[in-house]
């Protein structure tokens, strides 16, 4: 099985010209495979946010907290919404003519693409200027929290830690997400130089053919990479028990028991409500 | 090790004497099989180690793809009738002059003798940098070698360019748009009829085909409706050698004219990009206008509205719009009805 197509160049040297299109299908097969795994597993497995017991006593203890705790702000779920929809553009256009529907997919995808790019360049910017911005990332500090998470999977009852503001799995994904796409971008934006939009003079030899066999590969190895991570995305956003994440995306929310319920106080504080002053 | 050119790499070859046969060969075999009519297009190919299919369908046993016959005042034309027999088919002078015109413009008598209407409508672009087996987009890689600011493209294309910049060669493609003509595809699986129009692809949509023909798949007769029978015609196929070449640019035009007035027309231009375009701008601009000069100066200019050269084929808008001009008002190339 080819992973990667070759071509010659026009002195006869072999070059790299394109990802194979069987890592796609692999990509997609992992996806769906993932997806019926850990659909099977949760069907199996024991429910695994903090005891009831534990809630309503946290809740006792954190009753000046705001009912409605904001998890996303307005413009962290415009920018959420503005990539969802510019990375299903990209990945339709860019692999539905591999499985057969043909149409005239190169603008789409370049369009699209630049939606994309603008939408990563606001968010690095905004996540760094306003929001916590290593809240995202996963590092050393998180392992005690992936040991109870691996305790809590096998079926024991661990009391703690929690995650902060984003659970360890959501960070994990960030990760994963953030090499793929940024490669996918990086690369694409290069690639536009050999197409033609109103943004460029056409530049086919700004790289050699290494190179560009490099960007290409890249860019379709990026490409099917995001085919699995997205179907895994949707897959947890539609699952019962991660409803409330997703709802949180829509609304901006979540309540305070479900701040309670999944995440650790000490690591995402929030300001509680002021006493009501007496007149 | 040097190719001798002229000796035939090894290949599988079949010659069914069926329709069927044919397809039960092209779905065994699918995209390892190469299908070849006359075999014009096809051995280039094949000599040059360019492509390298397994397996060759030669056609030319199939009677059931051969000839042509009226249908429902129309005509329907196997894929495998010869050119020749096409232009100088009753039928189709009658009727149908466009077609009559384009099919003699085809290379040369010989090539017209041997080579098919099907084979015609369905070969490869001319694009040279494709065809010395260079890795380009066409085939494959992710450049087009054509379209480099050093290339040598004086043939390649004006409109419709999408990362490759080949033209489609074809001088009967753009008449049997004009005229509306239906193509006729069988496969193991069933029949579809798709029209002229839609039967050819740019590279937006497909950049490595020509056409919506997918392995399995033969185009086995074109059908021509009685629409456009006995309409006013006009074909003109501009080339660098008279005697035997493809097109720079051709144009092929069918027009009703009540009065002084076009009432209903077609124009379609070929060899401007990787697919014949009907100029649909030019239809709608064109329909009620008396065919004058007027009228076909506006043509002209409405049909390069979105043209871009390269480096070397800027002659090809002013060429293009010339072209679309006389097909309005007549004069330089071939009016029939």
């Amino acid at each position: 099985m080819d992973f990667v197509k070759w071509g010659l160049n026009p002195w006869g040297q072999s070059i790299l010209t394109h990802v194979s299109w069987t890592l796609f299908w692999a990509s997609l097969f992992a996806g769906v495979m993932f997806f019926l795994a850990h659909g099977s597993y949760m069907l199996l497995s024991a429910h695994r946010g903090r005891p009831g017991t534990e809630t309503d006593r946290l809740e006792a203890a954190h009753a000046n907290l705001p009912t409605r705790i904001e998890r996303h702000s307005l413009m962290a779920r415009l920018f959420h919404w503005v990539m969802a929809a510019s990375m299903f553009v990209l990945l339709f256009s860019a692999f539905l003519p591999v499985v057969g529907v043909k149409f005239a997919w190169v603008t789409w995808h370049w369009v699209a693409g630049l939606v994309l790019t603008g939408s990563i360049v606001f968010h690095i910017i905004h996540a760094s200027l306003w929001l916590d911005f290593w809240s995202i990332w996963v590092g050393p500090k998180d392992i005690p929290e992936f040991k109870a998470e691996m305790l809590r999977e096998l079926g024991q009852e661990v009391p703690g830690p929690k995650s902060g503001k984003y659970p360890l799995g959501n960070r994990l994904y960030h990760s994963a997400i953030v090499l793929a796409a940024l490669s996918a971008v990086t690369t694409g934006v290069l690639m536009m130089s050999r197409v033609r939009t109103p943004f460029f003079t056409r530049n086919p030899y700004l790289f050699g053919d290494g190179a560009w066999g490099l960007t290409y590969v890249t860019h379709g190895l990026a490409g099917v990479g995001l085919v699995g991570l997205v179907i895994a995305h949707v897959y947890f956003a539609v699952r019962p028990e991660k409803w409330w994440i997703t709802k949180s995306m829509l609304l901006g929310w979540i309540t305070r028991r479900q701040y309670l319920e999944h995440h650790e106080p000490e690591r995402w504080p929030v300001a509680a409500n002021r006493p009501t002053s007496r007149t | 090790m040097a190719v001798i050119h002229d000796v035939m790499p090894a290949f599988e070859l079949f010659q069914p004497a069926s329709i069927s046969d044919a397809l039960t060969l092209l779905d065994r075999y699918g995209s390892d099989a190469w299908v070849m009519a006359g075999g014009l297009d096809s051995f280039d190919w094949l000599k040059d180690r360019i492509k390298r299919p397994k397996v060759v369908v030669d056609l030319s046993q199939v009677q059931g793809l051969r000839g042509i016959k009226e249908q429902n005042g129309g005509l329907e034309i196997g894929a495998g009738t010869t050119l020749t027999e096409v232009a100088r088919h009753p039928l189709v002078r009658d009727k149908f002059g466009l077609l009559m015109e384009a099919a003699d413009l085809v290379a040369s008598p010989q090539i017209r003798n041997q080579g098919t209407i099907g084979g015609n409508v369905s070969q490869d672009t001319r694009c040279w940098y494709y065809r010395a087996g260079w890795t380009c987009y066409r085939a494959g890689g992710n450049i087009c070698y054509a379209d480099t600011p050093t290339a040598v493209n004086r043939e390649h294309a004006i409109l419709g360019a999408d990362r490759c910049v080949a033209v489609n060669p074809s001088d009967t493609a753009p008449a049997l748009v004009a005229l509306d003509a239906q193509m006729v595809i069988q496969s193991a699986s069933g029949e579809r009829v798709v029209s002229a129009e839609d039967y050819f692809i740019g590279p937006g949509t497909d950049i490595t085909r020509m056409t919506v023909l997918m392995p399995g798949e033969l185009l086995t007769a074109i059908r021509i409706p009685p629409t456009w029978a006995g309409a006013q015609f006009y074909f003109e196929k501009v080339r660098d050698r008279n005697v035997w070449d493809f097109p720079l640019l051709n144009v092929a035009s069918a027009a009703s004219v009540s009065g002084e007035n076009i009432e209903r027309i077609r124009v379609v231009i070929n060899a401007a990009a990787a697919r014949p375009l009907r100029l649909h701008a030019v239809e709608s601009a064109v329909v009620g206008k008396p065919r004058n000069e007027q009228t076909a100066e506006l043509a002209g200019q409405i049909a390069i509205q979105g043209a871009e050269p390269l480096r070397y084929n800027g002659y090809k808008i002013p060429l293009m719009r010339n072209l679309v001009k006389r097909a309005i008002r007549g004069g330089g190339g071939t009016w029939t009805s």
